[in-house]
């Protein structure tokens, strides 16, 4: 399995600065959300009704977790909030206020890559790629809830869109997981 | 204000030099080499325009087609590699850009990603391009160790001289190679010697698609990057009336509000957060033009009329049907109807572009970079050697990201704000209202049976939309769209597989207003259902088994009836099944390949319908990742299945009424049936692979819910009858 090097996510963005995106007629205050991204304290100033997912994305500047509905149907925004799986695209960010938020950078830990994503990787999941950051996080917190799952758990669980449809090697990578 | 100033990864260093410095250096003569090496943007030498070769052994191959989850680009990089005779662990690939693939003469040739042609139409260069790439390498080391080149053979990127044991690796060689010619007269290796080509490995780009790394057109960060929200007219054809930017320019982050040609409305700001709430705010005025009253009733009455119109394009014709059917002992009739769908690709619709007076550069995530370049050039109003397109992942294509119209929008809107790169992001409700639709389809089939249950005769008629006749009017043949008729060719890559005396196969061509487009598989969605589902009405009518009944009609068509029997004898056909279990069968021939699904099924409750599963098998002729094809074989069930199932645009007040996945589901994992595939290559012939399995999987599932349920279905999707995959 290849190393990653120590997670790029980390240090694109600095220690508790206050994050904004740049203010031009302005007309309206902001409130300063104080949130933990991938063990970061971060203070971001936006409207506070803006989702979590756009706050990752473009406050942060994390771009691996990624919108696909605006709505919460596909789940390309997945990410962990106080470890709980949950849809980004539509948490407002004064939600997120005081939680531990987990991004798809955030899983590999000093460079190694999770058991899920070494799964990904052997049994060659991703087409396209772009819903599987959304899918990757589904499945970590679905394996941490239930190490060893069934496939109805996995069915209960996991209702991530995958266009390409990759559902066959998710399956089969989401069993390869729970037994490394 | 503090701005944060990110650590710069490798790639966003590529992507902002490549702003910044106007234009990637691929294929630039740069002085330190000499005056005929052709360097890489990092220095590295080209050996032929296919193959660079690093100081560390890296081997680069180019890649012209776009990678959009299909797995080309590792199938094409295993051709190269297959007679580069290189290590494959080395390889990694980049994509010249279309500009410089104009500057240089279209050394890489087509562009294109559509068709299921990636592979198929390119393998004679791009293997020759690996060839001549090792031919140089290995006469560079002839020359300097002053041997005949006879002497020496190349295996895993290492050059060996035979008689005196020297050996030298590539990286060490490939200064002196790249300044020799690159060879003509090249031969490619026999099929059966192959060692890269036909093996199930990985894909090349897998590591940074499951760390968040993979960078897509969405993803795209530029210095001093606006971002951009669009609106185009609800309703196709109508035009921009009037809207009031007053009522948004105060909302923060907010640029510019642009009007994009005629139809559509963008508006700026500094994220793209923003730009999208300003716009949700931004009164505009339609003026919805002729259009505005059309609907699905209205669409479906004018094709209900043309399955009776006197005039059709005629494709495919033996015999004389009419008096076949006239005199047969008994006629069946039945009329089927495909709705309009659209592509939905996970990645909507975006593209970012930098204007300034005399250049324009965009970065985006297209299945046809010389046509994304044609349309930068066209809409920045600059020369095509003034432009150039840097092409980004595809997070999906489906035949969607063909199309340029999103391309032409952000360049219209960054040419209103010079030096500035704006990012034009669709929402999914924009990416769900303004397709390029799978075309309407309605069709009429009619046969007689002889008093033995033989086929005396057949009429399909056709009535719906032609994409060609939208997308490519110069394509029709005088009038007629062949593509309407994909799998009902008299010969060909999309070839009838069944020989039917009395026969004709028309068209009557109903265009509307509503925009189609090239959709995974094309017309094959439909025309698969309407004859395989057909074949088994007709079988049953005739109290013939619907395998033996196939069977009969398929003696010159042996492929079709490999992968046929394949699929009967691997998925129990024949034999006792599971209680509760039944079974359908379809098969169908396009873009070269001969397909076959075998579908198990059990229907509860009358309408919930589980897939247990599907054998299905392909002959690609030469399979070149037999993994990959795996892949694309059942990737490609779901979004048939989908389609089949949940998805159907519908036209009210002129426009499309799906907005979001709420109401254009997808496929989900608990849905999805287990997937045994059946990769069998004949040789001699290079099929496509992305698309031409997608169209089997309907007819055979629906088969299958004709045996168990006595219905059958004729019109989709089929939630509309209440039926739902479970």
């Amino acid at each position: 399995m290849r190393d990653q090097k120590k997670s790029e996510a980390s240090t694109k963005f600095k220690f508790a600065e206050t994050l904004s995106s740049k203010q031009h007629n302005t007309s309206w205050e902001n409130h300063v959300a104080r949130l933990t991204i991938n063990g970061r304290p971060v203070n971001v100033d936006v409207d506070p009704s803006t989702p979590l997912l756009w706050v990752i994305r473009e406050q942060v500047g994390l771009t691996g977790t990624k919108y696909g509905c605006g709505v919460a149907q596909c789940g390309s925004c997945t990410v962990h909030m106080n470890g709980e799986a949950l849809r980004s695209c539509v948490m407002p960010i004064s939600a997120a206020e005081g939680k531990n938020i987990t991004t798809i950078e955030g899983l590999a830990q000093n460079g190694v890559l999770t058991k899920v994503q070494q799964a990904w990787i052997a049994h060659d999941v991703p087409q396209c790629g772009y819903c599987q950051s959304g899918m990757v996080m589904a499945v970590s917190a679905l394996l941490k809830d239930k190490p060893r799952p069934t496939d109805a758990d996995i069915d209960a669980a996991i209702t991530n869109i995958c266009r390409c449809g990759t559902f066959q090697q998710v399956r089969e990578a989401i069993h390869s997981a729970a037994k490394a | 204000m503090k701005i944060q100033t990110p650590k710069v990864t490798r790639r966003q260093f590529i992507v902002s030099s490549a702003a910044v410095g106007g234009g990637l250096a691929l294929g630039l003569r740069l002085p330190f080499g000499g005056p005929t090496v052709v360097r890489a943007a990092d220095g590295s030498p080209e050996i032929g325009a296919w193959v660079v070769i690093r100081p560390d052994e890296t081997v680069v191959v180019r890649i012209a087609r776009s990678e959009m989850g299909q797995g080309s680009l590792t199938g094409l990089a295993q051709m190269v590699a297959e007679e580069l005779e290189c290590d494959w662990n080395k390889v990694t690939t980049e994509y010249p850009t279309p500009g410089t693939n104009v500057a240089r003469k279209r050394i890489w040739g087509d562009y294109g990603t559509g068709g299921s042609r990636g592979i198929r139409t390119s393998h004679d260069y791009v293997r020759k391009g690996g060839a001549a790439a090792r031919m140089m390498l290995v006469q560079a080391a002839a020359n300097e160790w002053k041997v005949p080149v006879g002497e020496l053979t190349a295996s895993n990127g290492v050059i060996t001289h035979g008689p005196s044991g020297r050996k030298v690796t590539y990286g060490k060689v490939s200064e002196a190679a790249a300044k020799l010619d690159v060879p003509k007269d090249i031969a490619l290796k026999d099929p059966k010697n192959w060692k890269v080509i036909g093996k199930p490995l990985l894909r090349l780009d897998t590591v940074d698609k499951v760390t968040g790394k993979q960078l897509y057109g969405t993803d795209v960060k530029l210095p001093g990057m606006l971002n951009a929200a669009i609106k185009a007219s609800p309703v196709f054809g109508g035009k921009v009336a009037s809207f009031d930017a007053s009522k948004v320019m105060g909302m923060k982050g907010v640029r510019k509000v642009v009007q994009v040609r005629s139809s559509a409305v963008a508006v700026v700001a500094d994220t793209w957060w923003q730009a999208k709430t300003a716009l949700d705010a931004l009164p505009i005025v339609w003026d919805e033009g002729a259009n505005g009253k059309v609907s699905s009733a209205s669409i479906a009455k004018m094709l209900d009329e043309g399955l009776i119109a006197e005039q059709a394009f005629v494709h495919n014709q033996n015999g004389d049907s009419k008096a076949a059917l006239a005199s047969a002992a008994r006629k069946i009739e039945a009329v089927y109807s495909y709705p309009y769908q659209n592509h939905a690709c996970m990645e909507p619709l975006n593209a970012t572009a930098l204007y300034t007076a005399d250049r324009c550069q965009v970065w985006v995530g297209t299945q046809n970079g010389e046509a994304a370049l044609a349309a930068t050039a066209e809409a920045a109003g600059l020369p095509v050697d003034k432009c150039d397109v840097h092409k980004m992942l595809l997070g999906g294509g489906f035949g969607r990201r063909g199309m340029t119209d999103y391309v032409t929008q952000a360049v219209v809107i960054a040419k209103e704000m010079p030096g500035v790169p704006v990012k034009l992001l669709w929402s999914r409700e924009e990416d769900m209202t303004q397709g390029r639709y799978h075309p309407i389809m309605h069709a009429k089939l009619t046969a007689g049976l002889d008093n033995a249950g033989n086929i005396s005769g057949m009429h399909i008629r056709l009535s719906g939309q032609s994409i060609l006749a939208s997308v490519r009017p110069e394509a029709l043949d005088k009038g007629k769209d062949p593509f309407a008729f994909q799998g009902f060719w008299p010969t060909g890559e999309h070839s009838l597989e069944y020989t039917i005396p009395n026969l004709t196969i028309d068209h009557a061509m109903r265009n509307t207003h509503v925009p189609p487009g090239f959709w995974r598989g094309v017309n094959i969605n439909q025309n698969a259902i309407f004859l395989e589902c057909f074949m088994d009405e007709l079988a049953q009518a005739a109290g013939q088994d619907a395998l033996a009944f196939r069977r009969k009609i398929m003696a010159t068509h042996p492929k079709s009836l490999a992968v046929l029997n394949a699929v009967a004898e691997k998925g129990g056909w024949g034999k006792p099944a599971s209680a509760g279990r039944h079974l359908g069968l379809a098969h169908f021939r396009s873009f070269g390949s001969y397909v076959a699904a075998c579908a198990e099924i059990s229907v509860r409750e009358g309408n919930k319908v589980k897939i247990h599963k599907i054998v299905a098998a392909t002959d690609t002729g030469y399979a070149v990742n037999p993994a990959q094809i795996d892949r694309q074989i059942s990737g490609s069930f779901v979004y048939g299945l989908a389609a089949l199932f949940d998805q159907e645009c519908t036209v009210k007040d002129g426009r499309i009424e799906q907005t979001n996945f709420h109401d254009y589901n997808s496929m989900r994992i608990s849905q999805m049936p287990r997937v045994e595939s059946i990769v069998m290559p004949s040789g001699g012939f290079w099929g496509g692979v992305g698309e031409p399995t997608i169209c089997v999987a309907a007819p055979a599932v629906l088969n299958a819910f004709a045996r168990a349920t006595g219905k059958r279905i004729r019109s989709f999707p089929l939630k509309n009858h209440g039926i739902t995959l479970v």
